[in-house]
């Protein structure tokens, strides 16, 4: 029995190359998930190893607002300088250093624009000099204070060499630097992970990046002869006390690296993600092949079943034709994954800007073990159903006309409107009840269970949607004949639309969501910006543009302009809960340019909140608030106005006054309204020419500043479309499968429509019909499944902010023509081959 | 020897027809020159023993096969040299075939079966002539079934309706009755006659049934690829007889 299973096996590598293929695709992106992570992992270890390969132990202060990496940049505490001298007292400490960095040194180029980064800090830090891992290559160490020194990596990118007068944007606005010195690190490297570093004097490193002199972001500490760093720590710890964290190098590199791990874990997940999907429609696939290749071998199953053999053997025959292909499939695509990580990895680096030095890719035993688990289950559990199938063929068939017999829908209708129904209730419950930390799960899983309710009613929905969706191909015979073949097999027609249907409703209700957020944007622009020019910049990496807030003072003078504010914000502490607040230099202008009634400025103990906000925190005027920004020490204020929610920014408006404790000390918008009657093309040249010293902004109309904000839901678009494209790609082997298999179930067929004297172009626009039917109806359920999730899940969006529901019907009609299009394509192959059928071979056709 | 019908048209001809298959030591010679012409308007038997050549003979002059050399010709036209365009448009439009497997379209109705070379084609059947094959079959009121509705007699009924219906210059007919029951291939054949009698179509039947052979006008018979006799209107006993006489001088034929 095994023999001749493996024997028909081979007898169909064809068929089985292409359902294995979808396992292979969706393995290959688990794979390739796990060895990105682990490669990338090592990398970063090895970097921060590096980077603290200096430190025996390290002393930063507890940050005053704990912030994590996906919320943004932490604000690290500074210590006084007294702390640095308790450190050196300490026995067992051979040198004690005072560091003086944070993220934030913009280097403006040559070209006179700020170097951007797309991830690793671009740190300002005070010059220490060379040590084993820093190696000056060109010149010195800055000495007087306006003299800077940069990294290799910062020379290359922004084109500047020794003696230039170099513009560095800090905490506080542009200022010019001689660049005396250019260094890179051991091992030839010119940064390391791709960091942007500037390096001034002592105290001017810490005035422009942590506010003022005296203080230092960390302290550096290395251990005489004889000490262990855990030693150290310990008594490091024990003479600071509390309010201190103290690490040795080798944790501060691990918990760094741990902090870029974790992003990296949603890059996993996010992969992952797609990898189910990919592998959710590769199960219709394959489970469809197995069907058609049971139904194919009724005859030679009835008849081993007739010479004596099992049920069950009938079904471990089938069953372990699934095995050998998940496996087969499991180690390509764990190849595959393979290569696609070192290749994802690489391009991770050079997004990054390089400077990461990769480790060797490396195959984690978790890629093994999960591309084998996938693969292997996934293609079991597609092939349970067809085997049960085969073992039920009676021994009777092997003697009759194989006339597989419509078997009729009703159950599996019954069955496809619960399973539905529960997906449908699962979805509702997670979308709007509040199940708590249930939510997501029950959203995933009521998606997917819904999938397959549909799937399962899709045989039904197959016969009026395709007799209507054929009329259109129905003027000549060849369409008409398609048409009637595409309805023939509604199960099988079925089953190769909703793998389809899947990937398209997808893309289809993301964008639903996404349109809607967009819409619903400019709606609440329209409303509440009154603006007619917006100061912005584009944000790349955690730490937003910045200008100088002089620019508006300036605006404010220009004739023509009404109102001119700039805006500043923080994430703070209150009641040890964090929130987002805003501040405004000035509180009237903000007011007049947001369109809100007269407001008094707010002086340096005065806050206004949002009613929302106040009815919240049960605030109203005269209460008393204390705010912990992220830097200096918490302060108490007093709620002297609450304003209805939009009439200005935000929920809680700090005074100017505060901004010098927040962690980005400058504007990072700004609002210019304009009198009546005054163009924004009169005053806008005006306000350009006052940022010029401000490179990292610019200022626009108000309609291009929200089309710019609305672009990152096409951004969201374009990347869910083309990663879901997988999935799609692997539909399209589904129909080009069914097609190849309908063609050689059709052979006599053929050969009677073409010895009757159907033409060749003919035969081909027959199966062409044939596929367009299937795809276009496998794309009908998708948009009209997805623009149903969309709705839901918009509606269930209501109350953060998505007012509007927008169906994007041109991306719908596209999908549609797309998979007309998709239909054209899995035909090519199966028409030619029916295109050329020998014809007295196939009218014999058994 | 060459067989013709003098003093009629001709339907279709073969002149000095080779045809061989594979090479080396698998090569076979189906047919060893072999003439022979078909009168308009008339029933033509040809039979043989397995093996004899027949069935190419009659794929070679429909144009389904190619001839290695001689020629064939369909009316006035040589069909040995067409292209597939040409060959595919000789099938639609002057040619039609009935199989022995039935061959209908089981996704097409009785009546969309018998129209479908006219669809193919994009002509409208001739109402007048519609209505003579239907009642000739007597098909008349089977018309909306899907083949799998219809017996194996029904099925082959509706198999010579749609060959008739385009009123070709040729129908070839390939074992029609080979999977009938002796009462529905006698129905099969006395309508393949009655087209002939009655509205002078032209049949070319391979057999190898005495019996269905006796339908015809005259019977050929082949063996080894060799034209080696022929009979004019025959009767079962006559084309036994000559078949005993062909298996009993075996090969090499004798003539």
């Amino acid at each position: 029995m095994l023999r001749a299973t493996l024997k028909s096996l081979l007898a169909r590598k064809l068929r089985l190359i292409l359902s294995g293929l979808a396992v292979v695709l969706g393995v290959m992106f688990v794979a390739g998930a796990f060895v990105v992570t682990d490669t990338l992992g090592r990398s970063f270890d090895g970097l921060f190893a590096d980077a603290y390969s200096t430190t025996d132990v390290g002393v930063t202060a507890v940050p005053k607002v704990a912030v994590d990496e996906v919320d943004g940049e932490e604000v690290p505490t500074p210590l006084p300088a007294v702390t640095l001298d308790t450190i050196k007292s300490i026995p067992g400490v051979r040198v004690a250093t005072g560091l003086s960095e944070a993220d934030g040194a913009r280097v403006i180029g040559s070209d006179g624009k700020v170097l951007t980064s797309v991830g690793p800090p671009r740190m300002g830090t005070a010059w220490t000099g060379e040590d084993g891992l820093l190696e000056l290559r060109q010149g010195r160490g800055p000495t007087a204070d306006d003299e800077i020194a940069v990294n290799a990596a910062v020379a290359k990118a922004a084109g500047i060499k020794l003696g230039d007068r170099v513009g560095v944007l800090t905490l506080e606005p542009k200022k010019e630097f001689t660049l005396v010195g250019v260094w890179g690190y051991s091992g030839d490297r010119d940064s390391l992970g791709g960091v942007q570093e500037v390096a001034f004097t002592g105290p001017v490193a810490q005035k422009l990046m942590l506010g003022r002199t005296g203080i230092f972001s960390s302290i550096r500490v290395e251990a005489a002869a004889g000490v262990t760093p855990e030693q150290l720590r310990d008594d490091v710890a024990a003479a600071l006390g509390s309010g201190y964290k103290v690490r040795t190098g080798e944790q501060m590199a691990q918990d760094n690296a741990a902090g870029l791990k974790e992003g990296l874990s949603f890059v996993n997940q996010i992969l992952l993600g797609f990898a189910g999907v990919a592998l959710f429609v590769g199960v219709f696939l394959i489970l469809n092949t197995f069907s058609i290749i049971v139904a194919q071998r009724t005859r030679e199953l009835a008849l081993m079943r007739a010479l004596g053999a099992g049920r069950r053997q009938v079904i471990t025959s089938v069953m372990v034709e699934a095995v050998v292909i998940g496996l087969l499939a499991s180690i390509l695509g764990l190849a595959a994954g393979v290569g696609v990580g070192a290749l994802l990895t690489k391009l991770f680096d050079a997004f990054g800007g390089g400077g990461l030095q990769l480790a060797p890719v490396g195959v984690p035993l978790a890629a093994v073990i999960s591309s084998f688990t996938v693969g292997l289950v996934v293609t079991v559990v597609a092939a349970v159903l067809p085997a049960l199938r085969a073992s039920r063929i009676a021994p009777i068939a092997a003697m009759q006309d194989v006339a597989t017999p419509d078997r009729p829908l009703t159950a599996i209708s019954i069955a496809g409107g619960a399973v539905t129904a529960a997906g449908a209730a699962a979805l509702g419950t997670g979308l709007f009840a509040d199940a708590g930390s249930a939510d997501l799960w029950l959203i995933l899983g009521g998606v997917l269970v819904t999938f397959i309710g549909v799937a399962l009613l899709t045989p039904l929905i197959s016969r009026p949607v395709i007799s209507v969706l054929g009329r259109l191909f129905s003027w000549s015979l060849p369409g008409r004949l398609g048409r009637l073949n595409s309805a023939r097999n509604p199960r099988r027609t079925a089953i190769t639309a909703a793998a389809l249907m899947v990937g398209i409703a997808l893309v289809t209700g993301v964008t639903v969501v996404m349109d809607s957020a967009k819409s619903s944007l400019r709606a609440e622009a329209a409303r509440v910006l009154k603006a007619e020019i917006i100061i912005s910049g584009d944000q790349n990496g955690p730490r937003p543009p910045t200008y100088d807030p002089a620019v508006v003072t300036s605006a404010a003078a220009i004739p023509g302009v009404r109102a001119a504010a700039a805006l500043w914000n923080d994430q703070v502490s209150i009641n040890g809960a964090k929130t987002w607040v805003d501040a405004a230099d000035d509180l009237s202008q903000l007011a007049t340019a947001f369109g809100a009634g007269p407001t008094a400025a707010l002086a340096a103990d005065q806050i206004a909140v949002s009613q929302p906000k106040a009815t919240e925190e049960g605030w109203k005027t005269g209460s008393q608030v204390t705010i912990q920004a992220s830097r200096g020490d918490p302060r108490t204020y007093t709620v002297v106005a609450v304003y209805a929610e939009d009439s200005l920014p935000g929920s809680i408006m700090m005074p100017a006054a505060a901004t010098k404790d927040f962690g980005i000390t400058q504007p990072i918008l700004g609002f210019v309204r304009l009198d009546p009657g005054t163009t924004v093309d009169a005053v806008l040249p005006q306000i350009k020419t006052l940022l010029a010293d401000s490179p990292e902004v610019s200022a626009t109309d108000a309609n291009a500043f929200v089309e710019q904000q609305v672009s990152t839901f096409d951004t969201i678009i374009t990347m869910i479309q083309v990663l879901l494209a997988l999935a799609i790609l692997i539909a399209v082997l589904g129909v080009i499968n069914t097609l190849a298999l309908s063609v050689l179930e059709r052979t006599r067929e053929l050969g009677l429509l073409r010895a009757v004297g159907l033409g060749r172009a003919q035969t081909m626009r027959m199966i062409t019909v044939e596929a367009v039917v299937i795809s276009v109806f496998g794309a009908l359920l998708g948009v009209v499944v997805g623009a149903g999730l969309g709705t839901a899940v918009t509606r269930a969006l209501e109350n953060d902010g998505i007012t509007e529901l927008v169906l994007p019907w041109s991306r719908m009609a596209t999908y549609l023509l797309l998979a007309a299009l998709v239909g054209v394509i899995a035909a090519v192959i199966p028409a030619i081959r029916a295109a050329r059928l020998n014809i007295l071979g196939a009218i014999a056709h058994d | 020897m060459t067989p013709t019908t003098t003093g009629e048209a001709i339907a279709a001809r073969a002149d000095e027809v080779w045809k061989v298959y594979g090479s080396g030591e698998a090569r076979v010679v189906a047919l060893r020159g072999v003439s022979a012409s078909f009168g308009q308007g008339r029933f033509t038997a040809i039979m043989g023993p397995s093996g004899s050549g027949k069935s190419t003979l009659m794929h070679c002059l429909a144009g389904l096969d190619t001839v290695d050399r001689g020629s064939v010709h369909i009316g006035g036209t040589q069909v040995s040299g067409l292209g597939d365009k040409a060959l595919t448009r000789l099938r639609r439009d002057r040619v039609g075939f009935i199989f022995q497997q039935f061959n209908l379209l089981p996704t097409l109705s009785a009546a969309e079966n018998i129209k479908l070379p006219l669809d193919i084609a994009g002509r409208k059947p001739d109402p007048q002539w519609w209505d003579v094959v239907i009642d000739t079959v007597g098909l008349r009121d089977r018309l909306s079934h899907r083949p799998s509705q219809l017996s194996g007699g029904q099925q082959q009924r509706v198999a010579c309706a749609r060959a008739l219906v385009a009123r070709p210059d040729v129908i070839f007919a390939d074992e029609p009755t080979g999977n009938l029951d002796s009462r529905s291939g006698a129905e099969v054949l006395s309508f393949l006659r009655a087209s002939v009698r009655e509205h002078r179509q032209t049949i070319v039947m391979v057999t190898h049934d005495p019996v269905a052979a006796s339908y015809a006008d005259r019977v050929v018979f082949l063996a080894d690829g060799e034209f080696v006799d022929e009979l004019h209107d025959p009767t079962a006993e006559t084309v036994l007889d000559t078949m005993k006489r062909l298996d009993t001088y075996g090969e090499p034929v004798m003539i």
